[in-house]
Order: structure tokens, then sequence, then C-alpha cells
């Protein structure tokens, strides 16, 4: 830490189909840290990951990654990006998948094998996508994010339908890939996860309601808990409104 | 552009292929079948059967692996891979490029068999070789992904790619020779006809079919041929979007 953030966003604002849906967002992400993105489903939170990974139109502001404009060639290698839906083949089986995104990116071929043992998916690896539950899908999505090892990794609700004993290992697999210095920024609709992460970014309706680490937002708010800290933050913009 | 991924893309989609052996024995059996029936219809008249057996063999090409090609990559588009693919290292070039020739090896193959079988099953009768009945295919098969992929970026579902078909192939396929000579058509029909690229895929294959070696008429066919697939390769690419809303 100490370094230049990773990412930095200044005032981003995004329509879509008519809709303000980023407000003149600014905001940044540590290097090395986990940053927990978290909202309501329709805060924003997967617009303000696609315009991180550069793939999102924008209507105004900046968005950089790594000191470069978001989207930018040269960090077409060292962005790892996890889509909400799992954007793999879902006719190839789970090693011709990561072989494939492993070519495209250029890494050694025993990358894919240490993907896939890190998403717990060693005994599926010629399973074809296709036959897979949605959580094994969504971590074959998640193994191809991890390929090449990038050092900033962009994932929109990587847990979505894993078991509890599943998520905690992710949960793990995040952290110890950022005590080795990837940035992660991770988005979630649920605030149990918010705790594992070392920042967070509260967005709500295309604003961001908080940046900061889970136990300072929780000072702040005199809570317990980042459920009622979110609530206590919601409450305390609306008062001021005339 | 880059080799590695052009060909690691090629290899994805035969892959892909490869698990659906259903569509294989579809892409491969049903041309041959459809020559073997063709030769039925005309069985009093082999004559008729040696004029459009070859034609037919430019045709399929086109139609089928334009089918598949905008049904492949509206997959791409909707299944997330696309964008995916776009935040890595990749040329849209290069993804294109992967998807032609992959299905280009699948044409040779298709139109190796169907020629196989036309020419010493069926008894059909053609002066020209069949290296270049081949070549000629490869165009067509070639011509067909390339509109495939630029077709698929105006279709929004799979019924709608499937439609279109009918739309941008069957008009190409009144107008391309088959049923009437293109200089028997009225003026329109036959402007119209000049500026389809079905029709020198046709005129390609009838020139190579009644002639031995490559004549001049059939290299220039060659030539626009060869100005279609860049053309809509080209266009195709402008189609896919890094950024989108």
């Amino acid at each position: 830490m100490g370094d230049d953030p990773a990412v930095v966003i200044d005032r981003l604002t995004v329509h879509r189909g008519g809709h303000l849906v980023l407000d003149a967002v600014s905001c940044e992400v540590a290097a090395g840290s986990v940053t927990g993105l978290l909202g309501p489903s329709g805060s924003g939170k997967s617009t303000l990951i696609r315009s991180v990974v550069g793939v999102q139109k924008i209507s105004g502001g900046t968005v950089e990654v790594l000191g470069k404009p978001a989207g930018s060639r040269p960090l077409r290698s060292l962005i790892g990006y996890l889509t909400q839906a799992p954007s793999v083949y879902a006719d190839l089986s789970v090693r011709e998948n990561l072989r494939y995104f492993a070519a495209v990116l250029g890494t050694a071929p025993s990358d894919v094998d240490s993907v896939i043992s890190a998403v717990g998916l060693t005994d599926k690896a010629g399973a074809l996508v296709g036959r897979l539950s949605g959580g094994q899908r969504t971590r074959v999505s998640l193994a191809a994010a991890l390929l090449g090892a990038p050092r900033v990794l962009v994932l929109d609700e990587p847990t979505v339908g894993l078991d509890p004993v599943l998520r905690r290992d992710l949960w793990e697999l995040f952290n110890e890939l950022a005590g080795r210095g990837t940035t992660l920024l991770v988005s979630s609709h649920v605030m149990d996860e918010a705790e594992r992460c070392s920042q967070l970014l509260l967005l709500r309706d295309g604003r961001v309601l908080a940046a900061d680490s889970p136990a300072a937002i929780r000072d702040r708010t005199d809570t317990h808990d980042l459920e009622s800290a979110f609530l206590a933050l919601i409450d305390a913009e609306q008062v001021p409104s005339p | 552009m880059n080799a590695r991924i052009t060909l690691a893309t090629a290899g994805r989609v035969l892959t892909q292929l490869r698990h659906d052996h259903r569509t294989i024995a579809l892409l491969l059996i049903v041309p041959c079948l459809l020559l073997a029936l063709l030769s039925w219809v005309f069985d009093g008249e082999p004559a008729v059967f040696d004029r459009i057996g070859p034609l037919l063999l430019a045709i399929f090409p086109l139609v089928v692996m334009f089918i598949v090609t905008s049904v492949a990559m509206l997959r791409e588009r909707t299944s997330g891979t696309l964008e995916r693919l776009l935040t890595m290292p990749m040329n849209k070039l290069d993804l294109l490029l992967g998807y032609a020739v992959a299905f280009g090896v699948l044409a040779v193959v298709q139109a190796g068999l169907a020629g196989a079988v036309s020419l010493w099953l069926l008894g059909l009768d053609i002066v020209g070789s069949a290296g270049w009945l081949l070549v000629t295919a490869l165009l067509s098969a070639l011509l067909g992904t390339a509109l495939g992929l630029l077709a698929s970026a105006f279709a929004q579902t799979e019924f709608q790619a499937v439609q279109f078909m009918p739309a941008f192939v069957l008009p190409q396929l009144l107008l391309c020779g088959l049923f009437v000579p293109r200089e028997a058509m009225q003026s329109v029909l036959s402007a119209a006809s000049n500026v389809l690229p079905l029709s020198y895929a046709v005129d390609a294959m009838a020139e190579v079919a009644a002639s031995t070696g490559l004549t001049a008429a059939a290299g220039r066919d060659f030539l626009v041929l060869g100005a279609f697939i860049v053309g809509a390769l080209v266009l195709g690419a402008a189609t896919l979007r890094r950024r989108t809303a």
C-alpha cells in the first residue's frame, strides 16, 4: 500500500437507454486492496464495473486503471474480468475453455490447471460447461479471469449462487491474491461479504454513499453491522433534502 | 493481427463443432443427399444434372456457412464471451479470421465429400478439374462466413439470425443464374444480379466446371469473390464494438 491507487474514477457519468445510471461518481480503488462494491440491484454496480474494464459507453468523466485510460490496449493483458453472467462456451469442456482463453492471453498452458484448481473444479476439468450447475459455470468464468495472474481483477458478483463453504474459500482466495499484490474490485449485493473486504464502496442510485474501510463505516454511523450502517447512511442522506 | 490468436480461435470453433456430432453430420451428409436427390430427379437428362450439379457445389457452402456463422457469432455476442474476448489482447480481425479459417476447413471437407460423391457415385460429368471445384467451393464458404458474421450484427435473437438466411440468401439464389441464365434476365434483375456476391460464386463454378485449367473469366470471378469476402469481413469488424451501451 501507499502506492498510487490502481483505479481512479473521476466524475464518471453514464446513461443507459436515456436513464442516468451513474451520476458523476468519483472514487478510487487502492492498489493491493480487496475493494467491495456494494449496493442493491440496480444501483449501478455492473455499469461501474464495465466502465473500469472499458466496455461501457460513458457520457462523461474519466476512468484510469494503473495510470492508463480504462480499456486502452496496454491494459488488456493486465486486467482479469468476470462478467455477471458466466461468459464461457457451454459447448466446450472446462479445460478447453480455459486453454482457449490462455492462448488468447498468451499465458503458459500450465496456468490452465492451476486456475482450475484455484476455483476447485479439478474433478470437472473434462466436463462440458453446459452440463455444469450455475455455480460451477460461474467458477469456470472466474477461472478464466484468473488466467495470466492479472494485476487487477474486476469481478462482478463472483459468489452468487455458491454454497457457503465455497464462498468462504473464494474470499480466502481473493485475500490471498491481494496479499500477493493483486488489486481486486468485487461487486456483491450481499452485505455479509462486505466484512471480508479491506475497503468498501457503497453505491446507491448511481451515487457513492460511502467509500471507506468496513470498520470506519461502522464507526462513522455508530452501528455494529454494515446492513445497519448502509441504512443509516441512506437515512442521513435523505435528511438534508428539502 | 496475431496468428497465434487466429489459429487458437479457429481451433476453438472447430472443437465446439466437434462436440456437436449432429451438426457435423448434417453439414457433411445433407449436401451429398441433396445432390443424390437432384441426380435422381434428372435421371433421364444427365446434361441438366451436369450443368446444375456443380452450381449447387458453390451454393451449399455459402448457404450453410452463412447460417452456422451468423448463429455462432450471435451466441458470442449474447453469451458475453465476445465482451470477455474484447477485454483481452485480441484484435477484432483475429476473431473474424479465426472463424473464417475454421469454416474454411469445414467447407473443404464438405465440398470434397459432396464433390467426390457427385463425380464418382452420381456420374457427374465435368470438363474441369476437381481441384478448382474445391477452390471455388472454399471461396463460396468464406463468402458465406463473412456475410454471416456481418449479418449477425443485425440480429438480436437466434430466431432473427435464422430468418436472415431467406432474407439475405434466397434473393441471391433466385438471381444467381441457377434458374435463368443471368444474361437472359430483365435489365433491372440482371443489374441486381451483377452486384450480388453469390452470382460470382455460381459463375466461377460454371466456368471451372466447363473448362480445363483456370480461365481468365474464372480468375476475374475469384477476384470479385475475394473483394466481397474482404469487404464483408472489414464491415463485420466495424460492427464489433469494444464499448457498448
